[in-house]
């Protein structure tokens, strides 16, 4: 191959390269490793993460039950291995099973029109928040408290360079709801959305359907959000929503330490146009018969530049594909069925524990405990992964924490955990 | 002869929802062992919904057959080679696959105590390590999830340390061969956006980069060796000139397969880039992501990135979210962490030699392509490439065949096509990267099939006009796809 490259050495193919730029020396890493030893290193560092406890995180990632079909599906190297397909005669299997997500997602959240996926769901929040921004040509946003903090972390660092302030309306301090009065002192003819999240950070089903007629008097669109995909199966999908942008890592996406996983945008026909990031569209081809390819690809980044409505290119596609298995294993009758276990598991353990706030649940709840941290720790000794502490996020919340049972909670865990602060319950209550 | 052209069966299949029928299911779940609830007294009424109209219904054996014949209209790199340039397609090894399985690093939750993250917190750390050696960086953030978010966190790191200097400034400089994320991105970070031409070399232009380069710019972004394959060997003085006036210097990472042990961006005058871990680190592409854009940054920059960063706090890994000068999270969490077991995997695997034959490898495939196609497709910048080679359609469109007709025959020969019609730069462009991983047999099948087309396009334009001819779907309407979108299946 040199010969037929006219080149002497390897070295030659490099010899354009100015010397000033070249890096002389040997990288400083390790030599390569095989297969095996590879293997070894990444089971040792498995195992100093938490293995074989009992956990009670749920706040965003969820720990719901991955049925095998998903990995013997997502493992094919067909979909692994392929690219995005804007080469449709060959990419067919990957934009057929888009289209299909596509319309389970519209399903779902019973809105016309999803995207072929998002990174995730925070950064799905500050791209619905500027879509609205385009729609309605206004630039003040209005995100509940209740919306997850990490999500409206990231919607302030993408809007603080967008003109786009951002402002925050409180929950109710009793049922966790959010706080209905407080969005009708702060909401005005500038605001382009208002957000909101169901069921809540706390775990609360807020009511999605009078915040959007608080919204849409004033002319703003209303952003449904949620974290928790799951509890699609049983609650209605968000009445008189604009844009619906959540999070599917309860389909079958493993924790992963935070990534990866896979956000949706979703809306009605009229905003289509002002929706970022890939669609995959149906029409035919030259024989006349169905096929699908990438379509409306003049709002993408690739075509339109710096006038696109947003910079994404890669997506996640593999990870909505899983989704897209997940949702077709439980199906209209399982992911019902589903959400109910979840529903009872929570209640069940909420029936345990003195619960903060008064309003409906799915599976999550904020429990008043003292000092979360301590104890934590302690719960750590009998193998067992406490709540989220919310002091973090909620300076006014710091003696409480987040508790998540899902399907895959057992009741001998639960048990545990209640008796293990049922003593300290006793003493606040006490005190 | 051309020996790798084949048909190939494959099975018809309906949409999930037409495969649907009432009472088939594929799930099972364990009986509860808490009392069950009613969906209404739980939830209140108002909240339930009825069932999901259209939701699919299908057995198990139906749902695998169905995403398998799916699978089967995919082309993959497990198939063959995929030319993409700037793409980055190469062989996605096996057993990064199966580590990021392993039950403590995939079960592991983002909120678990650090007490219980430790080996998680070690595989980022020891990633963002290895990326700073590679790139000759002095951080990393893993945080970014893909290459575009990766430059709009950095282009918002050089906005903050403008900031603080004491003027953020408003435009931003940017080549005309850019991948299109670089302005999109730019514009989010609140920046305009003015193209530089290249010169008719179809590098840098030192002059125009000189004249365009005032107080009020905050950065090029540039791509090194840029969309061409061409390395931009003033990129040092392009550096000069900009930290001359205050500005910064951005590298799209996208090629970093042409440099990896041979050349770093830290050394020749970047400050602050981003990596795509699915093209240089072998990631799998997924049919579109999951990817991941870890920005590497010099030291000036570090104090600004997304928080929460990794400190070591007596000899323990540790967050830390107290940042006074962050600008803040990009997203939830740290990061696409499954897909940094992997890029580590890979990395490991190399080690530093390794890395390096591959990035050697991947100029030769490159080179030698060129050399071999040189005598039958236009080359409208002859300098020496690196890890691409960007062919023009200059001579086939003299007889009515563009790039894009070029590309759908290749199909036909058994190959994912090149990338068509980029950069821009380049009338009709043939992007050609063939990656380390591909094989002399694998390449000389791809020359034969290429020299071939070239010979179809002058004794039977038509065919190649009309390709694809061996795929279950011919060529698909595009245009009618756009002009009345239908993007989600309704019942008939």
């Amino acid at each position: 191959m040199l010969d037929a490259c006219g080149a002497a050495s390897a070295e030659d193919l490099f010899a354009h390269l100015p010397d000033a730029v070249r890096l002389r020396r040997p990288l400083d890493l390790e030599p390569g490793i095989s297969e095996y030893e590879i293997a070894d290193y990444f089971r040792a560092r498995a195992g100093e993460n938490a293995d074989g406890y009992a956990s009670f995180l749920g706040a965003g990632v969820y720990r719901h039950y991955r049925p095998v079909l998903v990995d013997a599906v997502v493992s094919r190297g067909e979909f692994l291995t392929s690219y995005t397909p804007y080469q449709a005669e060959i990419s067919q299997g990957t934009l057929t099973a888009i289209f299909e997500f596509q319309t389970l997602i519209c399903q779902l959240t019973g809105m016309d029109v999803a995207n072929a996926s998002m990174y995730d769901g925070s950064t799905a929040v500050p791209e619905a928040a500027m879509m609205a921004a385009r729609i309605t040509g206004r630039h003040r946003v209005l995100a509940a408290r209740s919306v997850h903090p990490e999500y409206r972390e990231a919607l302030r660092t993408y809007a603080r360079h967008q003109g786009m302030p951002v402002e925050e309306f409180d929950y109710a301090k009793d049922s966790g709801a959010f706080d209905l009065d407080d969005l009708e002192r702060k909401i005005d003819g500038e605001t382009a959305a208002v957000i909101v999240q169901s069921p809540n950070f706390f775990g609360v089903i807020d009511d999605v359907g009078a915040a959007a007629e608080i919204a849409h008097a004033r002319g703003a669109l209303l952003i449904m959000v949620f974290t928790e995909a799951v509890s699609l199966g049983i609650l209605a999908p968000p009445a008189g929503a604009d844009i619906v942008a959540g999070e599917l890592q309860s389909f079958a996406i493993s924790p992963s330490y935070g990534g990866p996983y896979a956000g949706i945008i979703a809306t009605r026909d009229q905003f289509v146009r002002q929706m970022p990031g890939r669609l995959v569209g149906q029409t035919v081809d030259t024989r006349g018969n169905r096929a699908f390819c990438l379509t409306l690809s003049t709002r993408e980044q690739h075509i339109r530049r710096e006038k696109a409505t947003s910079n994404i290119c890669t997506n996640q596609a593999l990870i909505a594909l899983m989704a897209t298995v997940f949702m077709t294993v439980y199906g209209k009758e399982g992911l019902r069925e589903l959400a109910l276990q979840n529903v009872a598991k929570a209640r069940y353990l909420a029936g345990k524990l003195q619960t903060v706030f008064t309003g409906k649940c799915f599976n999550e709840f904020v429990v008043r405990t003292g000092d979360p941290e301590s104890i934590n720790k302690a719960l750590l000794k009998k193998k067992i992964v406490g709540g989220l502490p919310l002091g973090r996020f909620y300076p006014e919340l710091a003696d409480s924490m987040l508790i998540c049972a899902t399907e895959m909670t057992r009741r001998a865990d639960m048990d545990a955990l209640s008796d293990a602060l049922r003593p300290r319950l006793a003493a606040e209550e006490m005190a | 002869m051309i020996r790798k052209v084949r048909t190939h069966p494959s099975q018809n299949e309906a949409l999930l929802f037409e495969c649907s029928s009432p009472g088939k299911r594929a799930w099972q779940l364990p009986e509860l062992d808490v009392p069950a609830v009613d969906a209404a007294e739980a939830l209140g009424a108002a909240n339930v919904r009825g069932e999901i109209p259209g939701f699919p219904e299908v057995s198990e054996v139906e749902a695998i057959r169905h995403f398998t014949r799916l699978s089967s209209w995919n082309y993959s790199i497990d198939h063959g080679m995929y030319p993409l340039g700037s793409c980055t397609m190469k062989y996605n090894p096996r057993i990064n696959e199966v580590v990021a399985r392993m039950e403590g690093l995939a079960w592991a939750h983002p909120y678990q105590p650090e007490s219980l993250a430790q080996g998680a917190m070690e595989v980022m750390a020891r990633l963002e390590s290895a990326l700073a050696e590679i790139t000759g960086m002095d951080a990393v953030t893993l945080q970014p999830a893909a290459g575009a978010q990766g430059e709009l966190t950095g282009i918002l790191l050089i906005r903050a340390l403008l900031e603080k200097r004491g003027n953020p400034r408003r435009r931003i400089l940017i080549p005309d061969s850019a991948h299109g994320t670089n302005p999109a991105s730019a514009a989010i970070a609140g920046y305009t956006v003015e193209n530089v031409k290249s010169t008719d070399a179809g590098v840098l232009d030192l002059e125009a980069l000189a004249r365009a380069a005032d107080g009020d710019v905050a950065a090029l972004m540039v791509t090194n060796p840029n969309t061409l394959g061409v390395f931009e060997a003033n990129i040092a003085q392009a550096a000069e000139i900009l930290h001359a006036k205050g500005a910064m210097l951005y590298m799209d990472g996208a090629n970093m397969n042409a440099l990896v042990g041979i050349a770093r961006p830290g050394d020749f005058g970047v400050d602050v880039m981003h990596l795509n871990l699915h093209k240089t680190f072998s990631t799998p592409h997924g049919g579109g992501g999951p990817g991941a854009g870890p920005v590497a940054v010099k030291k000036a920059l570090e104090p600004y990135l997304p928080t929460p960063r990794l400190k070591r706090v007596r000899g323990k890994w540790a967050w830390d979210f107290k940042r006074a000068r962050s600008i803040g999270r990009v997203r939830a969490f740290y990061g696409n962490f499954g897909v940094t077991v992997r890029a580590l995997a890979y990395i490991l695997a190399h080690g530093g030699p390794g890395l390096r034959n591959a990035t050697v490898d991947a100029v030769l495939n490159a080179v030698y392509i060129r050399k071999r196609l040189e005598p039958f497709f236009d080359l409208p910048y002859p300098s020496p490439n690196m890890h691409e080679v960007v062919f023009s359609d200059d001579r086939q469109a003299k007889l009515g065949v563009r790039t894009g007709d070029i590309a759908k025959r290749l199909i036909d020969y058994g190959f994912h096509p090149y990338t068509v019609s980029f950069p821009m730069i380049v009338h009709g462009a043939l992007m050609i990267e063939p990656t380390e991983t591909e094989s002399k047999l694998e390449l000389d099948l791809f020359i034969d099939a290429m020299i071939s087309i070239a010979k179809e396009v002058e004794t039977d334009p038509e065919l190649v006009k009309h390709a694809p001819h061996s795929t279950r779907t011919s060529r698909v309407d595009e245009v009618a796809a756009a002009r009345k979108p239908v993007l989600r299946w309704k019942p008939a």
